[in-house]
């Protein structure tokens, strides 16, 4: 499979006041397309960030990041933007959907961003919430469904704009066990019968079991799985 | 405009303290309509098309003192003068010395300078057939309740009758109607009378004029026409000042108060604390909306689109505030005035005004924006979705 | 059971705010006392004064919102301060003018002395009435005068901007009649001749009133003698010798009224009714002072109806204001508020403490508006054409103590209605809030 995520000599160094911290130290990381990669390791060992900076969120203190063959290091914030728009889907702890906006308008959200007219961008939304096994609750507010609900609302935004890549971080941290099992399987669907590449963070050993491969983050450096269990 | 539904669901996210807020903006701009329209309306008190085309020319010493009615022909043999006519201040009053009626004595030829007074063909000759007819201005009848065919008792505060009474009789023959409210609306408030029967009834008139007013036959030769009046009695004891109406009525506004001064003091500091309050609303509505605002950017909305929608709510917040107050404004003076039986003339909310408070709205609701947007627009993502 | 309550506390609200309209400075301060009292001494009230205390102290926290309150109260207090003292100012303007010791005779049935005519009989036989006061020489302190109008050039306009301003011929006694007149430049008219002596007031709003200064009245020169200052009313006008004025307009010997004093105050009766009972006569007998407050009567009551509209007005977006901000306030605090709760304070001193927070806000308000007003508009000049009186009328607006008291009232009013609310959901507030996570 061809690489869609070429890492090298990554390094991220927060200033926090006069202190400077080095979050990341020179990651060299590859994805394939398709894969579905897991980022575990203790918190404050920068995998949140190494995250941010494979969806573009931040930029990189030093090193390079091509993901689809475009050196998003080298963008700036407004071609960034962009870029996200139409690469990248985003999944959050916290679900972070708009309270004051049914399913529906939340799904809709990146398609904003297009040059859909509205009668379109209401079917591709619909699609994606039927994707997610929530078309029945396409008017309801975030307020109106549950954790698990809100979250696989969360995933049909994330794909409504079909993007190549989707960026998860502790999509389950915040659910019971059903609901999680619910999400994870899928994500394990969106990656198997639909192509999608997936990188997700999380702290749950079980939930980096639906995962291809998972990869091991402590102070900043990946560390091979061996060097954990000493 | 598709982004229109999120810009407003954000802005009713939290209803009641949106709500609350918008009920101030109502207020502010309530208070805007009504004083604009008075101020407006005495920006505008005389100066109509036709009063441009008429001159008055009273007394050099003062308003109170009469000319001599042979100036008439003088002035109408003056170049470029279609037609005179003359009247003189009656004083009037009904039932209480206090109650002061906009009443005049004036020449037969009178109506002819006005064509914006409506009055029937038959009411017209009804008034030049009757010695004690009177014709007045439908708001004044409405306000005293007096129809065609009553006979109304006035007193005049100046002149009495050979008897010394004070007390004079009219018959009301007919009703005025001023067709263009908005630069004559006082003639609905008028009382005409004959000035031959005020003439011959008091011993203090002695035929005298009180005022001339003048037909220009062009507009553009108003001053020159005025001046050449003004010359007819240069230098005798009876020396004249002829003005257009219009400047006649600006300065007689001036005199009544600065009211664009007044107007311009009471609205600043209304939108002064209006600006604080809708300014305080936006930044604490910003404040609570970092997550979401991060997780725009993150879906991909730029960091100017972000800004241009926090500045679109906000100004959306001033434009339905602004709106319902100025239409409020516009529903309750007609209201008012109505309900006051014809005693208060409140001026209409005009398109001046209208114009006026909707570029106060955009400009209000861009100041009050401007720093939650600025802030909304550099909100740094990662940082937002971390808490910090 | 909800709206039974929601609408005793309107009705309760409507007779509070009733009370509270009518009352004298000395009853709020009472009440301020009986407040101290029970916050001092009561448990409850020392339970609110705590709460209270919270509250207060973390204003400063929330300076952008508490600053709504302030400025928004201190803008409705600053405006309709500023506007009533128009009306004051106006109102007092012209009481001063008049007296107890002083009557102006009219014809019967004038609105003002400029409608009035006076035939030289009728001032010959006013004059000799039973009542009015005589000086050593044993004439009557009685001067007819001729009150007219006159067009002036006004200050600071273009060349031809006229105004009119209120011109009265006196008599003889002129002088006499009004102690209170008393030149401070130049010196007065020289009788006979075309002099003016003209008011503070006016000189200050038309051009070339100045001792030494011309001006022309019709046809004619006129030269200005001296500037004399009353403090009230009669400042806006300029005075001449009564002959020479009837000359000028043409009125021979008739005036339109006369002005004398009263041998004493209580000889008014008896002077009244020898006038108005004399059937060669018909003249109204009136005091100076029922006279000039009179005149006012109509423009200061349209000046207040216009300074409570646009204040009430403002009030409203102010009290609006501030119910947001102490709901948002509250909303902020639920957890804080309902843990005080849990731990045993009752709800009657969390309303109290909400409202007193509210109400120390609105009292900053108040009195910023209030001396904003003051120092800027107090014995600020102003003018306008006066009823009753055919020249522009000068008079200083006036911020008075009364004023000021209104103004505190309203912001205190403002402050009782926009935290009522909010205290009482306050108060209202489920104890479990405190358990939860917000």
């Amino acid at each position: 499979m061809p690489k869609l995520i070429e890492i090298r000599d990554l390094s991220k160094v927060y200033e926090r006041g006069r202190q400077k911290v080095e979050v990341l130290h020179h990651i060299d990381l590859d994805v394939d397309q398709g894969d579905f990669v897991a980022l575990m390791g203790p918190s404050g060992s920068g995998k949140t960030t190494l995250l941010n900076l494979i969806g573009g969120l931040d930029a990189p203190t030093g090193g390079s990041i091509s993901v689809g063959g475009q050196r998003i290091d080298q963008l700036k914030a407004a071609a960034l933007a962009k870029w996200r728009a139409s690469k990248v889907g985003f999944v959050f702890q916290f679900y972070n959907l708009m309270p004051m906006l049914s399913a529906q308008r939340n799904v809709e959200l990146p398609l904003l961003l297009t040059k859909l007219s509205g009668a379109e961008r209401r079917k591709r939304a619909a699609i994606a919430l039927q994707l997610v096994g929530l078309a029945d609750r396409a008017s309801h507010k975030p307020t109106e469904l549950s954790g698990g609900q809100q979250q696989r609302v969360s995933i049909a935004r994330a794909i409504v704009s079909d993007p190549m890549l989707l960026v998860c971080d502790e999509p389950t941290g915040d659910l019971d066990r059903q609901s999680a099992e619910d999400v994870l399987g899928l994500l394990r669907v969106l990656n198997r019968d639909h192509g999608k590449t997936i990188v997700m963070v999380t702290h749950d050993p079980k939930a980096a079991e639906y995962a291809h491969r998972t990869h091991h983050l402590d102070k900043g450096s990946l560390v091979a799985p061996a060097e954990l269990a000493a | 405009m598709k982004y229109l539904h999120l810009v407003w669901a954000s802005l009713f996210r939290r209803k009641t303290r949106t709500l609350l807020t918008l009920v101030s903006i109502i207020a502010a701009f309530l208070l805007f309509g009504l004083l604009d329209a008075v101020r407006t309306s005495f920006a505008q008190a005389g100066q109509s098309a036709n009063g441009a085309a008429r001159l008055q020319t009273g007394s050099k010493l003062s308003f109170i003192q009469t000319l001599p009615l042979s100036l008439a022909q003088q002035i109408e043999r003056v170049d470029g003068v279609k037609a005179v006519a003359y009247a003189n201040w009656f004083g009037g009053a009904y039932q209480d010395p206090h109650n002061q009626v906009f009443s005049f004595a004036v020449a037969p030829n009178y109506l002819d300078l006005f064509p914006e007074i409506a009055v029937t063909e038959a009411e017209r000759k009804a008034f030049a057939g009757t010695r004690t007819g009177a014709l007045v201005g439908e708001k004044l009848a409405q306000r005293f309740g007096w129809k065609v065919g009553d006979r109304v008792p006035l007193q005049s505060n100046i002149f009495p009758d050979r008897s010394g009474s004070k007390n004079w009789h009219f018959d009301v023959v007919g009703i005025l109607h001023a067709t263009d409210k908005k630069t004559g609306g006082w003639f609905d408030q008028m009382f005409m009378l004959n000035w031959k029967y005020f003439d011959e009834t008091t011993p203090y008139n002695q035929g005298a004029a009180g005022w001339f007013v003048t037909r220009v036959t062009d507009v553009n030769q108003a001053d020159r026409v005025a001046r050449a009046i003004d010359a007819l009695s240069a230098n005798s004891d009876h020396e004249t000042r002829t003005q257009t109406e219009q400047a006649a009525s600006a300065a007689w506004m001036k005199q009544i108060a600065d009211i664009g001064l007044i107007v311009g003091s009471i609205m600043g500091a209304v939108f002064f604390t209006l600006l604080l309050l809708s300014g305080n609303t936006m930044m604490q509505a910003v404040r609570e909306r970092t997550s979401e605002i991060a997780v725009l950017k993150t879906i991909g909305f730029s960091s100017r689109s972000v800004l241009a929608m926090v500045l679109a709510e906000s100004v959306l917040l001033l434009v339905l505030g602004g709106l319902a107050g100025l239409g409020l404004a516009t529903l309750l003076i007609p209201v008012v005035s109505a309900g006051s039986g014809g005693m208060l003339n409140l001026p209409a909310v005009g398109a001046g005004s209208w114009a006026l408070g909707l570029a106060l709205m955009g400009g209000i609701g861009i100041v009050v924006g401007a720093l939650p947007a600025w802030n909304a627009m550099r909100l740094n993502i990662v940082d937002a979705l971390a808490g910090r | 059971m909800r709206w039974l309550i929601n609408a005793g506390l309107f009705v309760g609200l409507v007779v509070v705010l009733a009370v509270w309209v009518m009352l004298p400075w000395a009853g709020a301060l009472a009440l301020a006392v009986l407040l101290a009292a029970w916050l001092l001494l009561a448990r409850r009230g020392r339970q609110a004064l705590s709460v209270a205390h919270v509250g207060i102290s973390t204003l400063t926290q929330r300076l952008g919102s508490s600053g709504v309150i302030v400025v928004g109260i201190a803008g409705v207090v600053g405006v309709l301060v500023s506007l009533l003292s128009m009306a004051e100012g106006y109102a007092e303007t012209l009481r001063k003018t008049g007296g107890t010791d002083s009557v102006i005779v009219m014809r019967g049935g004038s609105a003002s002395e400029v409608s009035s005519v006076l035939s030289r009989e009728s001032i010959a036989l006013i004059q000799q009435a039973e009542g009015i006061a005589r000086n050593d020489k044993g004439e009557p302190l009685a001067s007819e005068e001729l009150v007219v109008a006159a067009n002036l050039p006004v200050k600071g306009g273009a060349a031809d901007d006229t105004g009119s301003v209120q011109l009265r011929g006196i008599g003889e006694r002129g002088w006499a009649v009004r102690p209170q007149a008393k030149i401070v430049a130049g010196k007065s008219f020289g009788p006979g001749l075309r002099e003016l002596v003209v008011g503070q007031g006016a000189a200050r709003q038309f051009a070339g009133l100045v001792p030494g200064g011309t001006v022309r009245l019709g046809a004619q020169t006129w030269t200005v003698a001296g500037v004399f200052a009353t403090g009230d009313a009669l400042e806006s006008e300029i005075w001449a010798d009564g002959t020479v004025v009837a000359d000028t307009y043409r009125r021979g010997g008739s005036r339109t009224s006369v002005t004398a004093r009263l041998a004493d105050p209580q000889a008014f009766k008896t002077l009244k009714a020898a006038l108005e009972s004399n059937p060669q006569l018909q003249v109204d007998v009136t005091t100076t002072l029922d006279y000039f407050s009179k005149q006012s009567e109509g423009v200061t009551k349209v000046l207040r109806i216009i300074g409570i509209t646009v204040g009430s007005i403002m009030a409203v977006g102010a009290m609006f204001g501030a119910l947001n901000t102490m709901f948002a306030a509250v909303a902020a605090r639920a957890r804080e508020i309902a843990t005080l709760r849990a731990i045993g304070f009752a709800g009657l001193p969390v309303v109290v403490a909400v409202m007193l927070e509210t109400m120390l806000l609105a009292l900053l308000g108040g009195v910023a508006g209030g001396l904003l007003a003051w120092a800027i508009f107090d014995g600020y000049g102003a003018s306008t054409m006066a009823a009753g009186s055919v020249g522009k009328l000068s008079f200083a607006l006036r911020v008075s103590p009364e004023l000021l008291w209104t103004g505190l009232k309203w912001a205190l009013a403002i402050g009782f209605i926009g935290g009522l609310f909010p205290a009482v959901r306050a108060a209202r507030l489920p104890v479990t809030t405190a358990l939860r996570e917000l």
